[in-house]
């Protein structure tokens, strides 16, 4: 359990509605490693979002175990464990780019100093170095999701959960984001956990993918990636990423065929 | 002169100019005062202010030149028709109406000319934009000032705005004083202590459930006291002084921010309150650097209403007992002495505070609330 970040054991989340209870999610069983990239993928209201809320502390579980870094998510949360990118940036937008990337650092208590310094360089790790002085309605829709990765950065938590990050965004801005976001990766050595719609996204940037059907929400696959860890982004008409991509898409049909 | 291109209030105010031609003169002749040769010579000259006023907007000159012909002929006009009632309250006849309707078609045309107007500098703009507004309001005055001279409406029922604007000079002292009791001793007393109370009240009624579900309620009873019954209990309570004026601004200024601030409250988003939790924030982080600015557009409109309700709560409870000043007591006295240009005064004067107040409060909310789309436009 040492070097697990998360993991899950028969884990059940089950919402009561007006309609009924509905089971978000049932009877997952999932670890994730140091430093992995792991994609979840699934239609929507396959519980790939609750998983990641779960972990985050933001859900609570009404079935099975979950250990973040070896605690429970509450204290994980409270032990500032984790970065959480949410699906829109949620900047502040009485703050400038530099203040919304310092608002956990001044709500951790961290030192003016200190703050300059981790802003200046996480602003720079997302390529928005000069965009201090800006307000979030000055800035692009890429830029604004670049400058909340940057504040989930700033605090350097070792896990960072993305729950569709670049779901609003255009095609082009997501390919560069992708790049980014791997170059990333690669020099914070950080465990990502990325929920996503797309098969291509998940494929290029994952380690391992996670692929979920809905009623009841569960894991239907786990594939491990084989690709190499530098990925360009012309990997994408590779046999080997087409293969992947294949596997995943069977899962997902898997997934949805006693419906049909 | 191919170019000629008369608005549509130059051809109208050119054909009202022709009617009234024929139904000269102005004033009703009055055998003691003015010969009738010196009347017919000032109709005829503001009926060819008319004309030469519609032709040069119609011509190809600037719009800056145009704008200058308009102001001087429809302003000119105003000032030879006036002068031509003098202080003979009554005489106008229908020529004076249909020339008054020309000269207001004149300024309604140089309304229109100056909005087109564009300049480079911001501050020229800004000017700009100020001089349109000043315009109507002047014509407002204007139209009243001809109206109640011309038709001769009794003093009483209307003074005329030229009468009001003596009265307001000639009484300075009195009308500070008023200012000073009612404004600055009871409107602002009770509107900082009405509103600090009502912001308090909903942090705690936010932190609290058990507040929020006991006290809502009641404030909500709060807000439909009638201020007419509220205001000679609250003089009971507190003395003839202004203490008891600002108990009244306080109990109307209160609700207002209290509903206000805690919709205000509950304004942020989902995704925001999530973010401070992954944070670990606490209850009081959270307030402060997520709910209340979120809460901002919302406390700044319940400034803005009461900074009005406030002055109307000082004026209407002074009817009910005051020391003898006061703007509320001023109105109520001098209405039944018949000085209705005083109570005419008074009101302008609140007016004028009035707006004041809400100006800078307005100014405040852009400086602070400048990130919201409702004011960074977008």
């Amino acid at each position: 359990m040492t070097d697990a970040v998360v993991a899950a054991s028969r884990l059940g989340l089950t919402f009561q509605t007006n309609d009924g209870p509905v089971e978000a999610l049932s009877n997952v069983d999932l670890t994730i490693g140091k430093g992995e990239f792991v994609s979840f993928i699934g239609p929507s209201g396959c519980g790939k979002t609750t998983f990641l809320r779960v972990i985050a502390d933001l859900e609570q579980p009404t079935a099975g175990t979950i250990a973040v870094n070896g605690m429970s998510p509450e204290m994980a949360r409270k032990a500032r464990a984790y970065g959480y990118v949410f699906q829109a940036a949620a900047l502040y937008p009485w703050r400038t780019i530099e203040r919304n990337v310092a608002l956990p650092l001044e709500i951790m208590g961290i030192s003016a100093a200190e703050q300059r310094e981790r802003i200046k360089r996480t602003l720079d790790l997302v390529n928005l170095t000069g965009f201090e002085k800006k307000y979030p309605w000055q800035l692009s829709g890429g830029m604004q999701q670049r400058a909340s990765i940057a504040r989930a950065l700033a605090f350097d938590a070792d896990l960072l959960l993305m729950d569709e990050p670049f779901g609003a965004l255009d095609e082009i801005v997501r390919d560069h984001l992708n790049e980014q976001l791997l170059v990333l990766w690669a020099r914070t050595q950080k465990t990502i956990c990325f929920v996503t719609h797309s098969i291509p996204e998940a494929v290029y940037l994952s380690t391992k993918i996670v692929v979920m059907s809905p009623r009841p929400g569960r894991v239907t696959d786990v594939i491990e990636s084989t690709l190499p860890k530098e990925r360009p982004l012309d990997i994408r008409e590779s046999p080997e990423f087409l293969a992947i991509a294949h596997r995943v898409r069977e899962g997902l049909r898997a997934g949805h065929s006693y419906e049909d | 002169m191919s170019g000629l291109r008369v608005s549509w209030q130059g051809a109208l105010a050119s054909c009202l100019a022709l009617v009234a031609a024929f139904l000269l003169p102005i004033a009703s002749p009055d055998a003691a005062f003015a010969a009738h040769g010196v009347s017919m010579f000032v109709a005829f000259m503001a009926i060819g202010l008319v004309w030469i006023a519609a032709i040069v907007d119609g011509s190809r000159v600037g719009p800056a030149a145009r704008a200058a012909v308009l102001f001087l002929a429809a302003h000119g006009m105003v000032w030879l028709l006036l002068s031509e009632i003098g202080d003979r309250n009554g005489v106008a006849r229908s020529s004076f109406f249909v020339l008054l309707a020309a000269a207001w078609l004149l300024a309604w045309r140089l309304a229109t000319v100056l909005s087109s107007i564009r300049f480079a500098g911001r501050t020229a703009d800004t000017m700009m934009r100020l001089l349109v507004p000043a315009l109507f309001g002047a014509w407002i005055l204007i139209i009243w000032e001809a109206v109640v001279r011309g038709a001769g409406i009794p003093f009483i029922l209307l003074p005329p705005p030229s009468a009001i604007g003596a009265r307001i000079a000639g009484s300075v002292p009195i009308l500070a004083a008023d200012v000073y009791q009612t404004i600055f001793k009871a409107v602002l007393t009770g509107y900082v202590l009405g509103c600090a109370a009502g912001f308090v009240v909903a942090i705690l009624a936010d932190r609290f459930l058990f507040l929020r579900r006991g006290l809502m309620p009641i404030g909500n009873m709060v807000s439909a006291l009638p201020i007419i019954g509220v205001a000679p209990i609250m003089v009971m309570w507190f003395g003839f002084d202004w203490q008891s004026k600002a108990a009244v601004v306080v109990i109307m200024t209160f609700f207002p921010m209290l509903v206000n601030t805690v919709a205000g409250l509950a304004a942020s988003g989902h995704m925001e309150r999530d973010l401070m939790r992954t944070y670990a924030s606490s209850y009081s982080q959270t307030l402060t650097k997520l709910r209340l600015p979120a809460a901002a557009p919302f406390i700044f409109n319940a400034l803005k209403i009461n900074s009005t309700l406030a002055l109307i709560g000082a004026i209407v409870a002074e009817f009910f007992g005051t020391p003898i000043v006061g703007m509320g007591f001023r109105i109520s006295t001098e209405i039944g002495r018949m000085n209705v240009d005083m109570v005419w005064a008074e009101i302008a004067v609140a007016a004028l505070a009035g707006s004041v107040f809400y100006g800078v409060v307005a100014l405040l909310e852009r400086a602070v609330t400048f990130w919201h789309p409702s004011i960074r436009g977008g």
